[in-house]
């Protein structure tokens, strides 16, 4: 079985979840006898390719069919679409993301039609624009390849999956990882909502990462329930022998927040959660990780709680700096108020950290071993918190038993049941 | 007599290395020695080194009728010491003509003032120290960091014994009134004030090069007529100024130096101004009028009040929490620990974290190696949490210290008692008669000696004095009683109980067992 993959972006060039997920999946499905062609916006060329052949857009040339595919297929065995895409994010936000890393990508302001296009790669300016000319290049490499269905991650490769489909008249699964009511709350992008919809209409298949975003599908798009099918996601087991182990140097236990620090994850009430365990115990020092449009807030109201000497803020962490925060903490809180999955968590767990997470997150609907809160109870979240680091029976076996349960959630599982959705689609 | 009073601030942080939350508890440098030996520099050749030069050649032109006054924070003199000593050599040729005066101000630049007066009058002291030792001449005069000044700092100035303080014309402090005369402190009325004229000040400091401005170019004639139109009954002009203007805020190109240079020669050609120091001014001029000063002002933006430094939730954390280890640095009496709080406690930290962009934004950015105040902020207190831990070590350390004294005290005091007890029992084995007798006494009675003894006490009374006595006592006693008064004395309230009664009741049964004298 071959399967025609859209995806936005693929590690290491990563900005969120949606990397690392396709990642997973598309290894799980290499082990399922699945082949995948992996069609990313712009490839970077140091892209781990063991599972699947990345096909960039940017390198894909409208007219000049022939010739230039033979070079292509023969010289690259990975194809890259360049683009924008960041997974749980809103165009607005990716604008600022841009700005902020100054990737700009290419400077090339040729039409969406003309003969070759460099995309950025990035969640950009010309995002919408990028998700068009992406959608002309689904249809060439739908006509050019072999394959039995396609699969498009999120709202930016939807038109790309689309197209694909009107050429190959093959069946079309969509994937979703996050909707704009989780990027936005309520106050929704229409014309992302717009494309979601329409891709959703258009998919025989609808696949959600676990029953939260299912019913948000259901309820908000007016999706007929049978077509959407619950798949929840998976973490990569941790294969690095040279796992980097930071020795603490302070005394305090450490209770960490990490992620983009924006309204959907809740970033105020860890805030505010932390004050309260600090009122009872000085002996924890918090730490929030990431970056985001709420972080300036988040420092102000620290200054204000007057908890800044025991509350840290570290910027943006790359891989490497995640795995030592992970090793350094003691308690891992992610409080998302809205969260399609959270593949955080899983990481924490992995790294032998219990988690205190909320019941408005995806993963809850999977993990045993994580306490589980209303993002908006503060007080449940301390008492969690508190618990965690106060009684250590409760930790010993939260990181036991967590550690086996997600050592269980192997993307081979999931990809067995994509899998499924793709035999169902196809008989 | 009218005055020119000059007055330079010379200044440099100890700027604070990119220190990461994973830095905490595992490194201990602050302070970015490259960059500040890099500014000391730098700022050194553009401004100190040159300016110095001229300063001094103006000097030996006009003799003693040139003069002006410097205020060199501990901070900057330590770092000449350390990266520039060229530049105390040069300031040492100046304080070696005379016509120069130095000031007194804190030592590392803080804010100690508004915050702890220890602080503020160690701080102030040390500073003095610093220039006496460098310069030989002892400052008689004050100026608080950033001119920030109120009228208690005013009246904890005149009683740390100086008689004259500098500090801004504030606009909303002096309303109609002019700068241009001796002013005093509202409380205590023997410190003198000379008050910045911001005016003209800020013509040469700030709006020298600027090019929109309708005055530009400034020239020393243009300079001069100004001043010259300033009412004869006013007697003093103060140009306070950051030293940095010469050759750094305003670089050469922009004819600095050449004004400066030029400036004294008009000054005595087209007007009757002479230059002065501050003490002079103090020595000649009385104050017209008291000032009052209830909320602190400051020389710093359009508001000249200290929300440069304070004011919004970062400052005030950040502020609040330098000085609440007050007391535990000073207790560890470990100096490079002490050194290294005061460093802290430089104001251009706070500064750094400030949030007002508008008015005065470009002059925050300048100054400012942080890409914003929430970077500043974070950064801060990362080393700040480190030097807390470090201070907790120190100081608690020395808790235990103590604490290990008391112990050791408590346990030579138990080995004592048990050397006691040791012989107290080895004389029981060996029989000897005990001089005193206790309850103890009572094991060696025969039972019915016992029931004869609580007998004669009474029973409840003998209940009662057992409260705390041994356990083999106890038994001894059970082991003669009914079933029913085993009972009572097994589940006897002792908390009941007062502690008289016991005493009374013990007596009486050692009273009885000195008569049966079982041994």
């Amino acid at each position: 079985m071959k399967v025609l993959m859209f995806g936005w972006e693929f590690p290491p060039h990563i900005t969120g979840g949606l990397g690392t997920a396709c990642f997973g999946l598309t290894k799980g499905l290499l082990h399922q006898g699945v082949e995948v062609i992996f069609v990313v916006p712009k490839a970077y060329g140091d892209e781990n390719q063991d599972a699947v052949r990345l096909v960039n857009a940017s390198d894909v040339s409208i007219d000049m069919r022939n010739s230039i595919y033979k070079d292509y297929w023969e010289n690259i065995s990975y194809i890259e679409v360049g683009s924008n895409l960041i997974p749980y994010a809103s165009p607005e936000e990716f604008y600022n993301i841009l700005n902020h890393t100054q990737l700009r990508g290419s400077e090339n302001y040729e039409s969406v039609l003309s003969k070759s296009y460099e995309f950025s790669g990035k969640y950009g300016q010309n995002l919408m624009e990028e998700v068009q000319r992406y959608a002309l290049v689904a249809s060439t490499l739908a006509a050019n390849n072999n394959f039995d269905v396609i699969h498009a991650h999120d709202w930016l490769t939807y038109p790309a999956g689309i197209a694909a489909k009107k050429v190959s008249n093959k069946p079309l699964i969509i994937h979703v990882h996050a909707t704009e009511f989780d990027r936005s709350g309520e106050n929704i992008n229409q014309n992302v909502y717009d494309i979601e919809r329409f891709g959703m209409e258009n998919a025989d298949i609808i696949i959600a990462v676990s029953n939260l975003t299912r019913n948000i599908i259901i309820e908000r798009y007016g999706i007929s329930p049978e077509k959407v099918i619950t798949v929840h996601n998976a973490v990569e087991p941790s294969s690095r022998s040279d796992f980097h182990f930071e020795e603490k140097h302070v005394r305090e236990k450490i209770v960490t927040f990490l992620g983009r620090i924006t309204f959907q994850k809740g970033p105020d009430y860890f805030v505010e959660a932390a004050y309260k365990i600090l009122q009872k115990d000085p002996n924890v020092r918090f730490v929030m990780a990431g970056s985001g449009d709420m972080l300036n807030k988040m420092i102000r109201r620290v200054a204000q709680l007057r908890i800044s000497n025991k509350f840290h803020f570290t910027g943006f962490l790359d891989g490497e700096n995640v795995d030592r925060m992970f090793s350094m903490s003691d308690v891992y809180v992610m409080p998302s108020v809205s969260e399609p999955f959270g593949i955080s968590p899983l990481e924490a767990m992995r790294s032998n950290v219990p988690v205190v997470i909320s019941k408005q997150s995806g993963v809850s609907e999977v993990l045993k071993y994580a306490l589980k809160i209303d993002f908006w109870d503060i007080d449940a979240m301390s008492d969690a918190i508190y618990g965690l680091l106060h009684y250590d029976a409760l930790s010993r076996m939260f990181i036991k038993y967590g550690k086996t349960e997600v050592d269980n959630m192997k993307w081979d599982n999931s990809a067995k049941l994509v899998k499924e959705v793709y035999i169902k689609v196809l008989s | 007599m009218r005055s020119i009073c000059f007055y330079f601030q010379v200044h440099q942080p100890f700027r604070l290395r990119s220190y990461r939350f994973f830095d905490i508890g595992k490194n201990h440098d602050y302070f970015d020695e490259f960059q500040n030996r890099y500014i000391a520099r730098r700022v050194a050749d553009k401004c100190y080194i040159p300016t110095n030069q001229l300063m001094y050649e103006l000097i030996k032109e006009y003799g003693s009728k040139f003069k002006i006054s410097y205020s060199i924070s501990g901070t900057a003199l330590d770092q000449f010491e350390k990266y520039t000593p060229d530049v105390i050599e040069s300031f040492r040729r100046l304080a070696d003509t005379g016509c120069v005066e130095f000031l007194a101000e804190t030592y590392t630049h803080s804010l100690a003032a508004l915050k702890s007066k220890e602080e503020f009058v160690t701080q102030v002291n040390a500073q003095k120290q610093k220039i006496e030792s460098l310069f030989g001449v002892s400052p008689k005069t004050f100026r608080n960091t950033e001119l920030i000044y109120s009228d208690t700092i005013g009246e904890m100035v005149a009683e740390m014994g100086f008689n004259t303080m500098l500090t801004e014309g504030a606009k909303h402090i002096l309303g109609w009134k002019s700068p241009n005369f001796m002013y005093c402190n509202a409380i205590n009325p023997k410190l003198k004030l000379l008050l910045k004229n911001f005016q003209l000040s800020d013509d040469i400091a700030f709006r020298f090069s600027q090019q929109s401005w309708e005055s530009w170019p400034l020239t020393s004639e243009k300079f001069v007529n100004w001043i010259n139109e300033i009412d004869q009954q006013q007697q003093v002009i103060n140009l306070f100024m950051d030293y940095e203007t010469f050759g750094e805020h305003q670089w050469k190109e922009t004819g600095i130096f050449d004004f400066m240079r030029a400036l004294p020669a008009r000054v005595f050609s087209h007007s009757n101004f002479s230059f002065n120091t501050p003490s002079e001014l103090t020595a000649a001029l009385q104050p017209i009028s008291a000032i009052h000063v209830p909320h602190p002002i400051s020389w710093a933006d359009e508001e000249r009040d200290l929300t440069a430094w304070l004011g919004n939730d970062l400052q005030d954390e950040a502020f609040d929490a330098i000085y609440a280890i007050e007391h535990k640095v000073k207790a560890t009496n470990n100096f490079d620990l002490i050194a290294e709080w005061r460093y802290l406690q430089t104001s251009d930290h706070f500064y750094y974290m400030c949030t007002k962009w508008f008015s005065d934004g470009d002059v925050h950015k300048y100054f400012n190696p942080y890409g914003s105040p929430y970077e500043a902020f974070i950064n801060y207190m990362n080393v700040l949490s480190d030097f807390t831990i470090k201070v907790d070590n120190l100081y608690y350390h020395i808790d235990e210290t103590k604490n290990i004294n008391k112990p050791a005290e408590r346990h030579k005091k138990q080995s004592i008692n048990k050397i006691n007890t040791k012989n107290i029992s080895k004389n029981e084995n060996t029989k000897i008669k005990p001089t005193v007798f206790s309850l103890n006494a009572i094991t060696h009675l025969s039972d019915n000696q016992i029931k004869k003894l609580i007998k004669t006490i009474g029973f409840e009374q003998f209940v009662i004095a057992l409260k705390g006595a041994k356990k083999d006592v106890r038994n001894k006693i059970i082991n003669v009683l009914s079933i029913s008064n085993q009972k009572v004395i097994k589940e006897f309230n002792y908390e009941t109980v007062l502690k008289e009664e016991v005493e009374k009741s013990k007596k009486q049964i050692i009273k009885e067992l000195k008569k049966i004298n079982p041994i």
